[in-house]
């Protein structure tokens, strides 16, 4: 890849919560139009670096987005930056209405049209929501919030998206459903940060994987090549 | 029948300024989720600025009502930049702490300027209509009117609006609201503008239908206004808005039938027995813990 292509460039990445070093120095990249997903047991410190690029934790090293430093910005600019973050768990407002949700999303746009078709996208994407706006975003199931949360991220215009778990307390059905939907997004030019406990999954959808183990990035390769190596199998894949 | 119609005025005039300053406790507490107990004060401080712009500036009821509710609105934000902000990520105590030092510091700042009580004189001509045994006076009339219609707007600015979605999402999680582009800080500050202004615009109408002020009228209005949100449903924006109504009511209905100083006992026995019926008020609902 050229540099005019790198996106996103995280190196010597440290994050500490109330004293203890979550990540010592982990360093990696992405390209624009890639999927690239990090993937580690539960604490490897996977959403450390997700809160980090987005503004949500202090933290040391470098965070550049298209040569732009993204230290010391709030996390509100980051996202005007361009960066989407799904976060853990999700974040619906369960008080909001799923309408609300979205627009909510779209808060820094101020192109109406383009909003107004950004919205009718995340409709066709997920038809579910569109039946469901007028209900409270606490109300839907949590494949539908998860849904919701992704048509957030696509709301916000951003080209950077971050995805954090997206499978996490899903159905199997559900859990491809929208490992299809983030690949096709990508294919409509989204660029997509994938963290993942489902290896196995998320290793078939990105092109390149970076493997976290307890703060340090111990492997990366493609996610063809991950997806073969023995260590990768028995830790990740079982067996 | 006339009798009670004329209470019935009587409670709408006062309970519409409970509310009123009800709406400040509860907005902020549905964003923060603290008890600004400075708010009382900043009530006062409203019915203050009110008298400079009428007896020095001599200026008339409409610049007087929307500059008193301005100065009180920047007064609001700054404390909040000032003082509850470092304390953001503090124990909740420390800032209500700060908070009635806030509210001690605006109390004793007021009298170190003004020892005396001062009279506020009639901003407007005040008619009083008779209509069969009732009479209605134009102050009461304004009063109730203009506190309600203040009350539409917020209710407007709450549910249709995107500054009040973002207000109504910092509600729910704060830690979220960020990632949607939306700088919590500046909702923060709306919301103690908009919350602190409608205690001032208090001030202003309180001053006008009871003329005479003193640095201390916050702390008992206050209290009361606090309870008024409390048994409302603290954080719920009509919540605040009904148990302001059924304060005045209550307070007012008392002193009609009862010794007048039985008053306060015996609204406050009532709003209690309700908090035992509803104990998270009328319109709240009990949050589930986030862990």
């Amino acid at each position: 890849m050229t540099a005019s292509d790198l996106l996103l460039t995280v190196s010597g990445l440290c994050v500490s919560y109330e004293g203890i070093e979550a990540l010592h120095g982990v360093s990696f990249e992405v390209a624009k139009g890639e999927i690239v997903t990090l993937i580690g047991a539960n604490g490897a410190g996977k959403s450390s670096i997700l809160r980090a690029v987005s503004g949500l934790v202090p933290y040391a090293g470098a965070v550049v987005y298209t040569g732009k430093d993204l230290k010391n910005l709030p996390a509100d600019r980051i996202v005007a930056a361009g960066i989407a973050h799904v976060p853990e768990g999700r974040g619906i407002f369960g008080n909001l209405t799923v309408g609300e949700n979205l627009k909510l999303a779209a808060w820094q746009r101020r192109d109406k049209s383009a909003v107004a078709r950004d919205l009718d996208r995340v409709f066709d994407l997920f038809p579910r929501l569109r039946e469901r706006t007028k209900q409270l975003g606490g109300m839907l199931s949590g494949g539908e919030q998860q849904m919701l949360a992704v048509g957030r991220a696509l709301m916000s215009d951003a080209e950077l998206l971050l995805l954090d778990e997206p499978s996490m307390g899903l159905s199997p059905v559900l859990v491809r459903e929208i490992f299809k939907i983030i690949s096709e997004i990508n294919r409509e030019g989204k660029t997509v940060l994938l963290v993942e406990q489902n290896a196995h999954l998320a290793l078939q959808i990105a092109r390149r994987a970076y493997v976290l183990e307890t703060g340090r990035i111990v492997l990366s390769g493609t996610g063809r090549e991950l997806a073969g190596n023995p260590r990768i199998r028995e830790a990740y894949l079982g067996g | 029948m006339a009798y009670f119609f004329q209470q019935l005025l009587n409670a709408l005039q006062l309970g519409s300024i409970y509310a009123l300053i009800a709406l400040g406790y509860t907005m902020v507490y549905g964003i923060l989720t603290m008890i600004n107990f400075a708010h009382g004060d900043l009530f006062m401080v409203g019915a203050f600025f009110c008298f400079l712009l009428a007896v020095y500036l001599k200026l008339s009821f409409v610049p007087t009502l929307l500059l008193s509710m301005l100065g009180v609105a920047c007064l609001g934000v700054i404390i909040e930049r000032l003082a509850y902000k470092p304390l953001r990520t503090a124990p909740r105590v420390s800032a209500i702490i700060t908070a009635l030092g806030v509210g001690l510091f605006l109390e004793n700042f007021t009298l170190a300027l003004s020892p005396y009580p001062k009279h506020i004189p009639p901003l407007l001509t005040n008619v009083t209509w008779t209509v069969g045994a009732v009479s209605i006076s134009s102050l009461q009339v304004l009063v109730i009117v203009l506190s309600l219609g203040l009350m539409l707007i917020l209710d407007f600015v709450v549910w249709r609006t995107k500054a009040g979605m973002a207000m109504r999402a910092i509600s729910w999680d704060k830690t979220i609201v960020p990632l949607m582009g939306v700088s919590v800080n500046k909702i923060i500050s709306l919301t103690f503008a908009i919350g602190t202004g409608l205690g001032g615009a208090a001030g202003v109408l309180y001053s006008l239908a009871y003329p005479v002020i003193d640095p201390y009228m916050g702390i008992m209005v206050g209290w009361k206004a606090f309870i008024c949100a409390v048994v409302g449903g603290i954080g719920n924006v009509r919540g605040a808005m009904i148990g302001g109504f059924i304060l005045g009511a209550v307070e007012i209905l008392v002193a009609a039938f009862f010794p007048s100083t039985y008053r306060d006992f015996v609204a406050f026995t009532l709003l209690l027995g309700l908090l035992i019926l509803r104990p998270y008020g009328i319109l709240g609902r009990p949050q589930p813990q986030k862990v």
